[in-house]
């Protein structure tokens, strides 16, 4: 008894206990935990179908893919992501109508970003990239034997990106206008910082993506 | 979680400046053509701390508890050791005997 007394007390010391605002956030972070799993699957089976077909067997994806355009996403998600922390900041500082405006910044950053990958995706069927073959000008023939699996993953990956930002959108979407109505204050504003996390995962995702799809 | 951290904030425009010259520095690395090994060593390392400047700061990590970093770490870790036991399956030899097994078979039936 004695002993179980003094475990609960080095508890208190070291870990505070839980709030209703600390396990919104725990449980955030054990959904984005799930996510990276995830993620980290498609990459890897990328990575392995890739590495399989060998040199000559993958045509390079910088043949087939468009870096500036992703390049100039990827800095939009960035500037995305530095809209969402200054409405974090702003509410921490009381400021709602400021924190309402860079919510609103944050989502119009998604929304054309989805614009951009739905272009890029109509750009990429129309000239020969589906989910059962390549683009053949200019490629040799041990390439485009190897690499029609270049599609289906590629399309596979960035979609499931895709749709987390559609979902990321929503989940804004429904917090500003939570916020539109005056629920978030500098003492309440754990729901922001929340969507937050999601946001910036999704930002994060993207940089790994943008790398083993795209560059690499 | 982050009960005094809060007050802190870390300069979030640093951090952009940061993610964006990486991002630079990312494409001029991916363009020309030199030994791939190479190449991906670098992407990935600038990949990784990208994601990490995301995590750090713009996630708060670095001011949440130790135990919340160590569960975030653990997904990454395990994908590591999911790249590792790929491995045997990775190399292009293994994709060879593969196909060249099938091949002697249809020859040797045909004469």
């Amino acid at each position: 008894m004695e002993h179980a007394t003094t475990l609960d007390h080095t508890e208190d010391v070291y870990e505070p206990s839980l709030t209703p605002d600390s396990l919104g956030k725990l449980g955030m972070w054990i959904f984005l935990v799930g996510d990276t799993m995830s993620f980290g699957a498609l990459l890897a089976a990328y990575a392995a179908l890739r590495a399989g077909a060998g040199i000559v067997g993958w045509v390079p994806p910088s043949e087939i893919l468009g870096i500036n355009l992703t390049a100039g996403m990827t800095f939009l998600l960035i500037c995305s992501s530095v809209t969402m922390v200054k409405a974090l900041e702003s509410i921490q500082g009381g400021n709602v109508s400021r924190m309402c405006l860079f919510l609103g910044l944050t989502i119009a950053g998604g929304i054309i970003f989805l614009g951009l990958q739905a272009y890029e995706w109509y750009h990429l069927i129309t000239h020969g990239l589906t989910l059962t073959g390549i683009p053949d000008h200019g490629l040799s023939g041990a390439a485009i034997s190897g690499s029609t699996l270049f599609g289906p993953t590629f399309y596979a990956i960035t979609g499931f990106h895709g749709m987390h930002v559609t979902g990321g959108v929503i989940y804004l979407i429904v917090i500003l206008i939570h916020g539109l109505r005056g629920r978030y204050t500098a003492e309440f504003n754990h729901e922001v910082e929340i969507v937050g996390l999601y946001w910036h995962f999704v930002d994060l995702i993207w940089i790994m993506v943008f790398t083993f799809i795209y560059l690499l | 979680m982050a009960q005094d951290g809060h007050k802190e904030h870390p300069k979030y425009m640093n951090i952009f400046w940061w993610l964006l010259a990486l991002t630079i520095i990312e494409v001029a690395v991916a363009i020309p053509e030199y030994a791939v090994v190479l190449k991906a060593i670098l992407l990935i390392g600038l990949a990784c701390g990208k994601a990490a400047l995301v995590a750090i700061y713009f996630m708060h990590l670095k001011f949440e508890r130790k135990t919340l970093a160590a569960i975030v770490l653990t997904p990454f870790i395990i994908c590591v050791f999911l790249v590792i036991m790929l491995m045997p399956d990775l190399t292009f030899d293994a994709r060879l005997d593969g196909i060249e097994k099938p091949a002697e078979v249809v020859d040797t039936s045909s004469h």
